[in-house]
């Protein structure tokens, strides 16, 4: 088992989240996580998923991903070609301990966005193992609550998923309607 | 700018211009609307008496035609009902639309009366789905619908209209072309891949093409007998391809699985190397998947990447349309036998000797009553290859499947995929209905005819005479059969006391049939040719047969293929084989 990232672009159509998470469900494919968020085609939201799996599931857990009619690129996101991120938002009581928090906020490059009634909330970005690094410093201190956004990945240079959608390669999106008869070959 | 009209004109109009000649289906209140326009339409409405039967119907007419099946709904319990259906095309790859009626889009979300979220309930079963609120909308997705279920690898498309889009105005026109940001099956095979499958060919000492039901969906009967008789290879047949590949033909050594042959599941199991076609490794193939076939090198040609390595790795993937595979493959090979052929003179030894050695058979009844066996096996050799035979689920599919000879590609319907009870009858007037000159006989099962014999109804209102078999073992036999093996023979729930209760010939006569009754084996061949000779109403035979007669051969599920039994606890005598 290994931890696998795929940015999938999807239509924007309604219920294509629930059609993407009812195939992991109902193919017991595990998800880490899953953000998902408009790209810069209106019509176009970008999905990015992780999963914990064998390594050749991964060409399975694609092909099926492809059948989705509303799926429309994939690509996996590997740790050299890409950048990773994720959101942390973590409450801390911070008692008399503030400054030694902020120092250690300060070394994690983080930032104290609220502070209220002995209550520090810190926001971090970085890549995962960034994030839990954070995390195991603060624990210390008593963690009220976190969340964090999933993991989103964006190839480095010019490479770009959306050159690999169909119409990106050229290759027309276009069907010609016929009737019934038309399908028996 | 169309012609300005309702929503349910506008889908009536959109059915017409998509082709369709007839539905099935079932009026409800948030599908009214549509059954208006469709009162003066061409589309002739098979008006059934459960939306189940709508469902298979337009599967069995989707079979035999190679056409889209269409079924129609109410929203709540009428769109529930046809989730049986459903799951079922998708199992078997059947182009199938259905439209469903919607509560009003202001309705939706709130528990309205007869809502269901059929859209979400269906994402699973379907091979796409749509929810459609706005009238405009329509055209585009029937026509969509219509393109996704017979494109690719074929199956259902689900559509649900909102009720007010049904009644509000709108513009309609017919799209000439569609648009898919993401959707393009490939059906042109690459051609690095035909070469490295001539290759593997090339070097074969036992190959087997493994044929599946993707050969039938894709009309390449011609092309498979073509490259069989090229390479001179045994050719074995899934339950969803019995037909694909003629039964007469020598190259044919019978259906592999579960209830296989004893050749055709040793062909697999020692091949070197699987031509696989239109197939999926389906576990009541393939037995223990790691003891299947571990010498074989594996050629997967399907039109669905998707199926390439999910339960078998693949050496040589094909994604392509069948037909058009074959072509391809056919081709190069001409070439290459013009340098090499295989010499599979060893290979054919083995498979004759097993063949000779294992046919098909079952002992008769020591109680002097009827094989259910020897019936099925009458009515094919009465009825011809040119019949269509429709079975349901358990023991007489199986024997459908095995002592009926297929000659022809859709022929022989089942339910392969999601075993269901219950589609015979509604399958086999939906063929009728497609193919109304050729005699269509359901081999149906004394328990699953009990699901939905209903639907004799609509086939004798509607002039739909088909021919049903009740093979009547009183019993859920193919249950009965596993309590036998694995439950010490504890028959719990599986006695259906259908010698008793209900009569199934006053049932047929009540229902508008002919009910005739069969209780000795001497009797079989004069009441299947008077079954045969009525063909002004629908003929319901109750052939009353012998309780404890059992499938064979087996492999029992979650073991290997090598385990395959000839009779209870009896291996092939393996050590007299040259394997
Ligand atoms: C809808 C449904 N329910 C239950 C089953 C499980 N099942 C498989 S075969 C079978 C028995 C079928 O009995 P019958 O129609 O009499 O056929 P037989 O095996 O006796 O030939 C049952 C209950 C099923 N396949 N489908
Ligand atoms: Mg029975």
């Amino acid at each position: 088992m290994s931890t696998h990232t795929l940015a999938v672009l999807v239509e924007n159509s309604p219920g294509v989240l629930a059609r993407v998470a009812s195939l992991f469900s109902r193919r017991a494919y595990n998800i880490d996580s899953l953000a998902v968020g408009p790209t810069e085609n209106p019509d176009i939201s970008r999905m990015t998923i992780v999963l914990n799996l064998d390594g050749h599931v991964l060409d399975q857990v694609m092909a099926q991903l492809y059948k989705l009619v509303n799926v429309i690129a994939i690509s996996e996101m590997t740790d050299e070609t890409t950048v990773k991120r994720e959101l942390l938002l973590v409450k801390v009581n911070a008692g008399s301990k503030k400054s030694e928090i902020s120092s250690l906020v300060e070394k994690f490059s983080a930032t104290i966005v609220n502070e209220d009634g002995g209550f520090l909330t810190v926001q971090a970005i970085g890549e995962p193992a960034h994030i839990e690094a954070l995390l195991a410093g603060l624990t210390p201190y008593g963690i009220k609550e976190l969340v964090q956004s999933g993991l989103v990945a964006l190839e480095k240079g010019s490479a770009a998923l959306s050159d690999r959608t169909l119409s990106a390669q050229g290759i027309s999106t276009l069907h010609e309607i016929g009737t019934q008869a038309d399908y028996q070959n | 700018m169309g012609t300005e009209m309702t929503g349910a004109s506008s889908l009536v109009k959109s059915l017409e211009a998509a082709g369709v000649d007839v539905m099935f289906g079932i009026p409800g209140g948030a599908v009214l609307p549509v059954y208006d326009p469709l009162y003066d339409s061409k589309i002739r409405h098979i008006l059934v008496r459960h939306e189940q039967g709508a469902g298979h119907a337009a599967t069995g007419y989707a079979q035999v035609t190679g056409r889209v099946g269409v079924c129609m709904a109410t929203s709540g319990p009428g769109a529930t009902n046809l989730v049986t259906p459903l799951a079922d095309a998708q199992m078997d790859s059947v182009p199938l639309v259905a439209i469903t009626g919607q509560v009003p889009s202001a309705a939706i979300g709130t528990d309205a009366f007869q809502e269901a979220d059929i859209r979400g309930i269906t994402m699973p079963i379907t091979k796409h789905n749509y929810l459609v609120t706005n009238p405009d909308d329509i055209p585009r997705a029937i026509a969509e619908a219509f393109h996704i279920a017979s494109t690719g690898r074929p199956g259902p498309v689900l559509v649900d209209i909102a009720k007010d889009a049904l009644q509000k105005m709108t513009n309609f026109s017919y799209p000439t072309s569609i648009q898919f940001a993401g959707y393009k099956p490939q059906v042109e095979p690459d051609a690095q891949a035909i070469r490295d499958a001539v290759a593997l060919i090339a070097q074969a000492k036992k190959p087997v093409f493994y044929v599946g039901g993707g050969i039938i969906k894709a009309n390449a009967s011609k092309q498979l007998m073509q490259i069989a008789e090229l390479l001179g290879a045994p050719v074995v047949t899934t339950l969803m391809a019995r037909g694909a590949f003629p039964d007469s033909h020598n190259l044919h050594l019978g259906m592999p699985g579960m209830h296989g042959t004893v050749a055709a599941v040793t062909a697999l199991q020692k091949s070197d190397l699987l031509i696989t076609l239109g197939a999926r490794f389906d576990d009541r193939v393939t037995g223990k998947l790691s003891s299947f076939a571990v010498h074989a090198k594996v050629i997967h040609a399907d039109i669905d990447p998707a199926e390439i390595g999910k339960n078998r790795f693949a050496d040589v993937p094909i994604i392509g349309d069948l037909a058009h595979t074959l072509n391809a493959l056919i081709l190069a090979l001409q070439e290459e036998f013009k340098k090499n052929k295989p010499d599979l003179t060893v290979w054919w030894r083995q498979m004759s000797s097993l063949r000779a050695a294992y046919p098909l058979g079952y002992d008769k009844p020591v109680d002097g009553s009827t094989s259910p066996q020897y019936v099925i096996e009458r009515i094919g050799a009465i009825s011809g290859p040119d019949s269509i035979y429709v079975a349901g689920v358990g023991q007489h599919q199986m024997w459908a499947s095995q002592f009926v000879k297929y000659e022809k590609p859709r022929t022989w319907l089942n339910s392969g995929g999601l075993g269901t009870m219950g589609y015979a009858v509604p399958a086999a007037m939906g063929a009728k209905v497609g193919m109304p000159d050729t005699t269509v006989w359901a081999i149906d099962g004394d328990g699953c005819f009990q699901m939905t014999n209903q639907e004799l109804v609509t086939c004798s209102l509607n002039n739909i005479p088909i021919k049903v078999a009740i093979i009547n073992n009183e019993s859920l036999g193919m249950v009965r059969q596993w309590q036998t093996m694995f439950y010490e023979g504890r028959y719990s729930n599986t006695s259906l006391h259908s010698k008793r209760i209900p009569d199934f010939v006053k049932l047929a006569d009540a229902m508008g049939c002919a009910g005739l009754r069969c209780e000795r084996p001497e009797d079989v061949d004069a009441v299947i040719k008077e079954a045969m000779s009525i063909n002004d109403q629908p003929v319901v035979v109750d052939f009353r047969v012998f309780r404890d007669a059992m499938v064979w051969p087996m492999v029992a599920a979650g073991t290997s293929n090598d385990e395959i039994m000839i009779a209870r606890g009896i291996a092939p005598d393996w050590d007299s084989q040259e394997l």
